[in-house]
């Protein structure tokens, strides 16, 4: 295959940056997305450019790394992690245009990388179970009715890749926020912070500058994990109830 | 004596301090005699941990609920992402849930077995005990694992057992329990006790009186190096099976930080002893940058075969059962396609060997489904397994519920790494290594399902408990600076690393580099090694080292975000790293676990152990680059499990 | 040790709802679906102009009088007044800050444009703005008279036919009332998702509803203009 890829280069976080044309030639159909411009990359280096920057790490799909925009689309055409994208997605001849996740909490290191720490932030503010290595008591002391614990790892297999703040046209970060509200929500082990939980996470995501949720559902479709829209819904039911009972302490 | 001129052989092992006694007492013994550090005093004390997967996740989070300060570090852009988030099938744990006949001495068996018995009994048996309390921890932490209708945890079976000890969460139980401790990190972090830096790398340990007092790290995205001082130091910064370039690690895995640890003194054993997986999927090119893993789990329900006949290239279907060979079935009629992962890999090798294999090149057995399909239905299949069905066919383009699996060993994981005693403490004093990036517990094979199980095991339970002692024997560590001989020398040894990287100017790329010597490893000494072949290697190596020198060419400057020089620094170390590997799976003329010597095999084709003249750990210690180091050897008692011939059969 | 990891201290329930993107989202879903209410009354009373100007002015006159003798005359007509006022100003404010949130929270757009959300929700904040000013018109049409060339106080079944007798009357009130129908059919689903109600199961009925309301509620509104335009209200 034959390609011609626009990619944003941005040398620094403080520098401006531009969209720059590279043709590609000899792609595999079976290459991945990445290993498509690790071959562009190689050859940078040897013509002494600047290799393109972009995040990767496992290429399996899950540990969330990569992180680019391709055709407008978070992880492009595919409901897939960018590195699981294989070149048999496109036609030969084809343009791509690749860019960063844009939104204003995910400010841009370098080229297609792009600072996500604000969900580590969010993570931090509430999205844990307070249990010291130690005090848990026997794993069968609670049963968790399959169902519960089910739903649980639907949300809990959010890899916090970010596309669903990528494709919200607000930059919101509420599919990413309710994955885990829902998660610990549903157990009997989150139970005891269920409320400040859900209180803190929002705030500390309203902090972070991501936008609000319109409900436009786009976060969702790129979701490569497949996170519900209805569990933004159910993070809305969570704080409402939160609210509620903090008002009444 | 020592028939090889490129290493000499030292004192023995030091001391490994694992309590005398009996076997199931020895952790309670340890830990009582422990010094303690007064709870007021914790705070007083630095510790830094390098890596944030299983081991080092818990680890920070752990020693940081117990009031030390820890300082973090991860080269990945959030803790959330470190490697173990990869890992599939499940964890082992004694509970005995199944009432299948499980206990702690039965996990402690099999695991000794399962590594061919070049592991420590003492450590073992700890990790079995412990493995019970790391189920409870998880679960207290909303860690979802698979539950059956009444609110129980559901278990399966993994290779080279015969109970249901695998607790799993889908095919993502590496992800769930790494939350788990992410989670528990960023607790800690929220609260002041973990001063975490991502996207900061460790380059070199800096050693002050004879005792790892810091580390020396590069933010990548600045480009700045600088150090950081503590009263210990923690690795666990994971395995070195990046060596071969194509493998399942994540990318950006490597070996740096034990590498550099062994350049300062940190001895490292048993290197030659890796993993290959016997379930990946193919490598489908060239231009193919890792191997992606299909979880052993899949073998409880999928039968592995390849034709009867040579070079058979019908497709699956059209081969009917009679012309089909289920090798492992038929081989290992007990375990079946359950075999342990070494025993697996060598077979599917085997069958390639003879021209047997299915796919492009050969280089493939069938993972066939179609009988679970039939016995369980597709829903059945698909809630035990969809994701890793659907990767696969997101991957191959092949639908495994119409046509079978393709798969095909691949590097996986490190079973040697540095070398710790009882307390996971290295040769060097204060600094530990935790998880894959130490040699303990799995000998010279890993049996599924234990790599989450001994990260956690090291990073929540043995590792807060030990590194007290060392803190409480070592109080009042003198303040250290920048300014301090070793320290500068440090930094200024690895900036000009760094500067003489890109001062090159050459016409390699770091990765032309790294997939050269990944395929000289994988040749030489991967699945079946031999005397010539490792000799050969070891002639070698060197010789790209050299070249990678003269002609290696990194773009931009240090002062930046730049993933070439960082791509280049790792493969640095690999190329010392590898030469040890090499020499170690020469010197080790047996055959054990994944360290396979064609030499040293049976009549029908098992590894055969040579226990009289190998039943020893080796510890390497680092003399310099391309001089001969020195063997330590630690010799391993068998005082509860006796070393026989491995029999799956 | 233990390590107090929180502080127990909470700002108040009213402060926590307004300053949260969340809390801001709950204001305009009750504050939208008050409106919604008085809509749906509101249509109903207006297909009364089909009955004649004496059926129309004499509901027009039993608004003022609801609640007689425990509320004065026009007292439950300003409650109703005073209920709007305060939705209105709370969904208008709220959507105001909250899109300034979103459109700060994404100040680079992507060179590599694609549209795919439903013409609803692209358009909720323009069909917003363009509500907002219909209900100033409207106001100072039928209520207030201020617009209005021939407007006669206390004959509303006149004022009607006459506004709907020019072009320009027509247009602006199909216009807006094509609008309403947008913004109800994404704002009442949202507005379930926001308050927590949506679930899986019960999202294909939330959808259903909401594709109804704003078909009835545009249809039952244009009704009057199109009475009036046809002949049949005169």
């Amino acid at each position: 295959m034959r390609l011609t890829l626009r990619v944003w280069r941005q040398r620094a976080a403080d520098t401006d940056g531009a969209l720059s044309t590279y043709e590609v030639d000899d792609i595999s159909p079976d290459m991945s997305f990445l290993e498509m411009l690790d071959v562009l990359n190689e050859r940078l280096i040897l013509e002494g450019e600047d290799p393109v920057a972009f995040d990767h790490d496992c290429r399996e799909g899950i540990c969330g790394a990569c992180s680019l925009v391709i055709n407008g689309e978070a992880h492009g055409p595919e409901r897939t992690t960018t590195c699981q994208l294989h070149m048999r997605s496109f036609r030969d001849g084809d343009t791509i245009d690749v860019e960063p996740w844009r939104a204003a909490a995910f400010p841009v290191v370098k080229d297609l990388v792009v600072d996500r720490s604000a969900f580590d932030r969010i993570i931090q503010a509430g999205g844990y179970v307070s249990v010291p290595t130690g005090a848990a008591p026997e794993a069968h002391a609670t049963p968790v009715p399959k169902a519960d614990a089910d739903f649980a790892f639907e949300h809990a297999e959010c890899i916090g890749c970010g596309a669903c703040v990528a494709a919200c046209p607000n930059g919101a970060a509420m599919l990413f926020t309710s994955a885990k509200v829902n998660h610990l929500a549903v157990l009997p082990q989150g139970a005891p912070e269920r409320e400040t939980r859900v209180l803190d996470m929002v705030a500390q995501m309203d902090a972070e500058g991501f936008g609000g949720c319109t409900l436009a559902g786009e976060c969702a479709t790129a979701c490569p994990k497949g996170i519900p829209l209805v569990s933004i819904t159910g993070m809305n039911k969570e704080w409402l109830r939160a609210t509620r009972r903090a008002g009444k302490r | 004596m020592n028939p090889y001129p490129n290493y000499t052989t030292g004192a023995p092992a030091r001391d490994t301090r694992a309590p005398a006694g009996p076997i199931a007492e020895r952790w309670d013994t340890r830990r009582f005699e422990a010094k303690l550090v007064n709870p007021a005093n914790r705070r007083k004390h630095t510790v830094i941990v390098v890596g944030t997967g299983l081991a080092g996740g818990s680890a920070g989070a752990t020693l940081a609920e117990q009031g030390y300060h820890v300082v973090q570090f991860c080269y990945q852009d959030s803790p959330r992402r470190a490697h173990s988030i990869a890992a599939q099938g499940g964890i082992n744990a004694a509970k005995n849930y199944r009432n299948d006949g499980d206990s702690v001495h039965r996990l402690f068996y099999d695991t000794v077995k399962g590594g061919d018995f070049r592991a420590r009994e003492s450590n073992v048996h700890r990790l079995a005990q412990i493995s019970v309390e790391i189920i409870d921890q998880c679960v207290a932490q909303g860690v979802p694992f698979a539950r059956e209708y009444g609110g129980l945890l559901d278990t399966r079976s993994f290779g080279g057992v015969q109970v249901s000890r695998t607790f799993y969460a889908r095919g993502q139980t590496g992800q769930q329990l790494l939350l788990g401790a992410y989670q528990a990190l960023s607790r800690q972090i929220a609260a002041g006790n973990v001063e975490m830096h991502p996207r900061t790398e460790m380059l070199d340990l800096i050693v002050i009186d004879g005792r790892a007092r810091g580390i020396v790290a590069r933010d990548l995205i600045t480009g700045r190096v600088s150090t950081y001082f503590a009263d210990a130091v923690v690795l666990a910064s994971g395995g070195y099976g990046n060596v071969f370039y194509l493998s399942t690690n994540a990318m950006n895995s490597n070996a740096t930080a034990v590498w550099r640890a062994h350049r300062r003194g940190a001895h490292f054993a048993n290197p030659c002893f890796t993993q290959i997986h016997p379930t990946c999927i193919p490598r489908t090119g060239d231009h193919q940058s890792k191997l992606t893993l299909m979880s052993e789990s899949l073998r409880n329900d999928g039968r592995i075969w390849v034709p009867r006949a040579k070079g058979d290239t019908r497709p699956a279907h059209e081969i009917p059962e009679d012309e089909r060979d289920y090798y492992l079935e038929r081989i290992y009629p007990s375990f079946g396609n359950l075999v342990p992962r070494d025993i697996a890999s060598r077979a599917a090798k085997n069958v390639c060997d003879e021209g047997r294999g299915v796919g492009p090149g050969g280089q493939g057995v069938y993972l066939d489904f179609a009988d679970a399909i039939g016995r369980l239905g597709r829903g059945a299949v698909e809630a035990k397994y969809g994701n890793l069905f659907d990767m696969y066919q997101r991957i191959t383009d092949e639908d495994p519920y119409r046509v079978p699996m393709r798969i095909y060993p691949a590097v996986h994981y490190t079973m040697g790494g540095l070398w710790v005693d009882y307390d996971l403490q290295t040769t060097v004093p204060g600094l530990f290594a935790v998880g894959e990036a130490n040699f303990s517990d799995h000998g010279a094979n890993r049996l599924g399902a234990s790599a989450l199980m001994q990260g956690l095991a090291d990073g929540y339970f043995v590792l807060p408990a030990t590194i007290n002692d060392y803190l409480a024997r070592n109080p009042h560590q003198e303040a250290v600076t920048d300014r301090h001989p070793a320290v500068a020398e440090v930094l200024a040894e690895t900036e000009d690393r760094l500067n003489l990287l890109l001062a090159v100017d050459g016409d390699r790329t770091p990765d032309s580099f790294h997939r050269e010597l990944g395929a000289l490893m994988w040749e030489f000494c991967g699945m079946a090694r031999t005397e010539s072949g490792l000799r050969e290697a070891l002639e070698r190596i060197p010789r790209i080292r050299d070249e990678f020198w003269r002609r290696i060419k990194v773009p931009g400057t240090g002062e930046e975000f730049n993933q070439s020089l960082e791509k280049a620094n790792r493969v640095v170390d690999y190329l010392e790293l590898a030469e040890l590997m090499c020499l170690d799976a020469l010197h080790r003329a047996e055959s054990c676990g994944g360290h396979f010597r064609e030499e040293s095999q049976t009549p029908d084709g098992e590894a055969a152990r040579r226990d009289e003249e190998f039943g020893y750990a080796a510890a390497w210690e680092f003399t310099g680059t391309g001089t001969p180091p020195v063997l330590h050897k630690e010799d391993l008692v068998f005082e509860y499990v006796h070393p026989t011939q491995r029999s799956y059969a | 040790m233990a390590l107090a990891t929180r502080t127990d201290r909470r700002p108040s329930r009213a402060r926590t709802l307004w300053d949260s993107s969340v809390g801001k989202k709950t204001v305009m879903a009750v504050s939208g679906l008050i409106m919604l209410l008085y809509l749906v009354v509101h249509m109903i009373g207006n297909l009364k102009i089909y009955f004649g100007a004496g059926e129309f002015n004499h509901y027009a006159h039993w608004l003022r009088t609801v609640g007689e003798p425990f509320m004065h005359y026009e007292w439950t007509l300003w409650l109703v007044r005073i209920v709007l006022v305060v939705a209105v100003v709370a969904h208008a404010t709220s959507a105001y800050q909250l899109s300034r949130r979103d459109l700060r929270a994404r100040p680079v757009k992507y060179a590599h444009r694609r549209g795919r959300s439903s013409y609803a929700t692209r358009t909720m904040r323009w069909g917003g703005v363009i509500l907002g000013l219909f209900i100033v018109w409207h106001l100072l049409d039928l209520t207030t008279g201020t617009v209005h060339p021939g407007f006669q106080e206390g004959h509303p079944y006149q004022n009607v036919v006459g506004t709907f007798s020019t072009w320009y009357g027509d247009l602006i009130y199909i216009v807006a009332m094509l609008a309403l129908g947008l913004h109800v059919r994404h704002g009442f689903w949202s507005a379930a998702q926001t308050l927590g109600a949506g679930s899986r199961t019960r999202d294909r009925a939330l959808k259903a509803t909401a594709n109804i309301l704003a078909l009835l509620l545009t249809a039952g509104f244009i009704a009057v203009p199109v009475g009036v335009m046809t002949g049949v209200v005169s």
